[in-house]
């Protein structure tokens, strides 16, 4: 280890850092006999970046040569920047240094393409399998598969890591093709479709024979740019929905578009990301994982975008007022997890709590309600019915002025004067239980 | 799930202390006279254990002041003590735990030993231990606890405790004089804080995040953050 490898270091975490994804979850694998390391459902992180984010893994290129030129990615050919390359070696080194030290959970290996994908790939695979073998390495090991590369290579990299992904990057292929030439759906579905045939093939021999190597066990994930390119939330959300369940994605990462190639006239001038949106699309994920919730039932082909103002559950719950108020008390759990404000972990909680009792407003603010949003659309045992009378459009700014953050240039004495319409919160227990841990 | 304990304040914090071990979510918690049988609830009876209610008794003092030591038993015995006071409790103490795996950082010393200080809020090393062990398992380690002055070593083969008479490295950070650390300690420590400055992407700064996930608390002991 010498300042070259500190060098390139900086330089191929630097080209890595558009990528999102930094997950370490969806495996348990343990420790071998003399071995190091482990890895955990749940992942861990172990630092925040100052944009907040978690690092989990060592998220680094190989190289940061590539041989295309793709319109939204700052490695490609044609721009001026520092170039590096970490040889396997190096590449082990580094994970094993960091991973003794309790710094990260593990690797994750992406790469610009240098001569050819085969190439390329060969040699990420090879850091995975020095590093499973010779250093009987059991952490996390996250590959790209390089679009182009033999399945052989790609079923090898599959034995070595617990996660493979392919990223697919432009929503739509008429668009990907306008700012890739090299690229087409084509190229990105084929490493795509392999890995998960080979993840279920490998599930059903692992059932039959025990000690079958398991094959990319996290399963795989993708990454989509949201705002380089004219698609809709809409056709977004619909194309997550279609990998969720045609290509069983773990994860489908959404990535606000960051003016990287800022002079590339094939692609629009922002002045900032579009963070908002960018966030609107992972609730509406996470409704699609989480909340049953399907695509269309988040947009409907006359609203293609997602509210910024409000997020989509409430948006759908403001949009469909027929449904409501649900009664916790009686309700199905299907139901009681559409309400704004109700989480999964509350909804569970109500369906074991309302055996005991008929549950009242201060029982679901101790469930872990936030009754501030939920009351406009819950009947408990006691809550007046006069507000679900209210039309979408007031309610709706009603939410709006009652939830708006105190900020500076919005003095307190300003909120007051919205309050006046909330219903009153019932008072809290005499002895919080925060207040006897925090003292 | 619902815990039964013998009415006792002692047995009351042996079912906190079973709620953190065991990770445990009880939906309700119980004095045996209170019990009331209730169809597909399954129920756990709690045999109060002395030394588990005092380990948590002890935990709790160290977080009160002196005016607020007596609250949580008088609280008990105003018997608003309930399963979410417990479960909060419970959850903050899992949350440390949590951070510990996340936040420690081993530094290794000239004669091969990972070593890691660190000042939990609440006693909760003993919590990691297992992870640790499964984890770096072919690597000697020390985790110290400088707040409360005793740590755990492991050998290869089992995890002891361990108090130290004499420190060498400085009681307030855990840093170690870079004479008795490695030669690659420094290199990697660099490359790290490298890594992690050049991996934050400058157009989305959020400091505020930043710290909500990664209190400042831990900042001295992360090579990325001094």
């Amino acid at each position: 280890m010498n300042e070259t490898v500190q060098e390139k270091l900086n330089i191929l975490a630097d080209a890595a850092k558009y990528d999102v994804s930094c997950a370490s979850s969806g495996n348990n694998r343990g420790n071998t006999n003399g071995g190091i390391g482990n890895t955990l459902n749940c992942g861990i992180c172990h630092s925040f970046t100052d944009d907040g984010r978690c690092v989990s893994l060592l998220k680094v290129l190989m190289t940061n040569h590539c041989i295309y030129d793709c319109a939204y990615c700052i490695n490609r050919r044609t721009n001026d920047r520092p170039r590096a390359t970490l040889t396997v070696e190096e590449l082990v080194d580094l994970t094993i240094g960091f991973y003794r030290r309790n710094y990260i959970e593990g690797l994750f290996l992406s790469s610009g393409v240098i001569k050819n994908p085969d190439h390329t790939m060969e040699r990420m695979m090879l850091v995975a399998k020095k590093l499973r073998i010779e250093e009987r390495y059991n952490g996390y090991i996250h590959l790209k598969a390089i679009p182009g590369a033999s399945p052989e290579l790609i079923n090898e990299a599959g034995i070595y890591a617990d996660r493979l992904s392919v990223n697919i990057e432009i929503p739509s292929n008429p668009e990907l093709k306008r700012l890739a030439p090299d690229k087409s759906y084509k190229d990105i579905y084929g490493p795509m479709n392999l890995i998960k045939d080979n993840i279920l093939v490998n599930k059903e021999e692992r059932q039959k024979f025990r000690h079958t190597p398991t094959f990319a066990p996290a399963g795989q994930s993708t990454q989509l740019i949201v705002g380089a390119t004219p698609e809709s939330d809409r056709q977004i959300l619909s194309l997550a929905s279609d990998l969720y369940s045609g290509q069983r994605m773990k994860r489908v990462y959404y990535s606000g578009y960051l003016p990287v190639n800022e002079y590339d006239q094939r692609l629009p001038a922002l002045k900032t990301p579009p963070l908002v949106r960018e966030n609107r699309l992972y609730q509406s994920d996470w409704l699609m994982r989480f909340y049953r919730f399907t695509a269309d039932e988040i947009l409907t082909s006359d609203q293609p975008f997602l509210d910024l103002e409000i997020d989509p559950k409430l948006a759908y719950a403001l949009r469909n007022p027929q449904l409501f108020p649900i009664n916790v008390n009686t309700d199905s759990y299907h139901m009681i997890l559409r309400v704004p404000g109700i989480g999964v972990q509350s909804a569970q909680r109500i369906i074991e709590a309302r055996k005991f009792r008929k549950l009242t407003t201060q029982n679901l603010t101790k469930i872990g309600v936030v009754m501030k949003r939920a009351k406009y659309f819950i009947i408990s045992n006691e809550l007046p019915s006069s507000v679900f009378d209210l039309p979408s459009e007031t309610l709706r700014r009603q939410i709006l002025l009652s939830e708006k953050p105190k900020s500076k240039s919005q003095p307190d004495t300003q909120l007051k004067l919205f309050s006046f319409g909330e219903v009153i919160q019932l008072p809290a227990p005499v002895s919080s239980p925060n207040k006897i841990l925090t003292a | 799930m619902i815990l039964v304990y013998d009415g006792t304040f002692e047995g009351f914090l042996t079912v906190v202390f079973e709620c953190y071990s065991r990770k445990l979510e009880p939906t309700n918690i119980c004095s045996e006279k209170n019990l009331q049988e209730i169809l597909f609830i399954g129920k756990e009876y709690i045999t109060t254990v002395t030394s588990h209610s005092d380990r948590v008794w002890k935990g709790l003092q160290q977080k009160l002041s002196k005016e607020l030591n007596q609250l949580p038993y008088s609280a008990f015995l105003s018997g608003e003590m309930d399963v979410l006071m417990v479960r909060k409790a419970a959850r903050r103490v899992m949350k440390e735990a949590m951070r510990m795996l996340e936040f420690i950082r081993f530094q290794r010393t000239l004669d091969d030993i990972y070593f890691a200080p660190i000042s939990p809020d609440y006693d909760v090393m003993p919590m990691t231990l297992k992870h640790l062990k499964e984890r770096f398992s072919d690597q000697l380690w020390l985790v110290y606890d400088l707040k409360r002055d005793y740590g755990f070593f492991y050998n290869l083969k089992s995890v002891e405790e361990v108090t130290l008479n004499e420190k060498s490295f400085n009681t307030s950070n855990g840093a170690v004089p870079l004479n008795l650390l490695q030669e690659e300690e420094a290199v990697y420590q660099t490359m790290w804080k490298g890594y992690c400055q050049n991996i934050t992407i400058r157009e989305r700064l959020n400091p505020k995040l930043q710290k909500q996930h990664m209190p400042k608390r831990y900042w001295k002991f992360l090579p990325e953050k001094r």
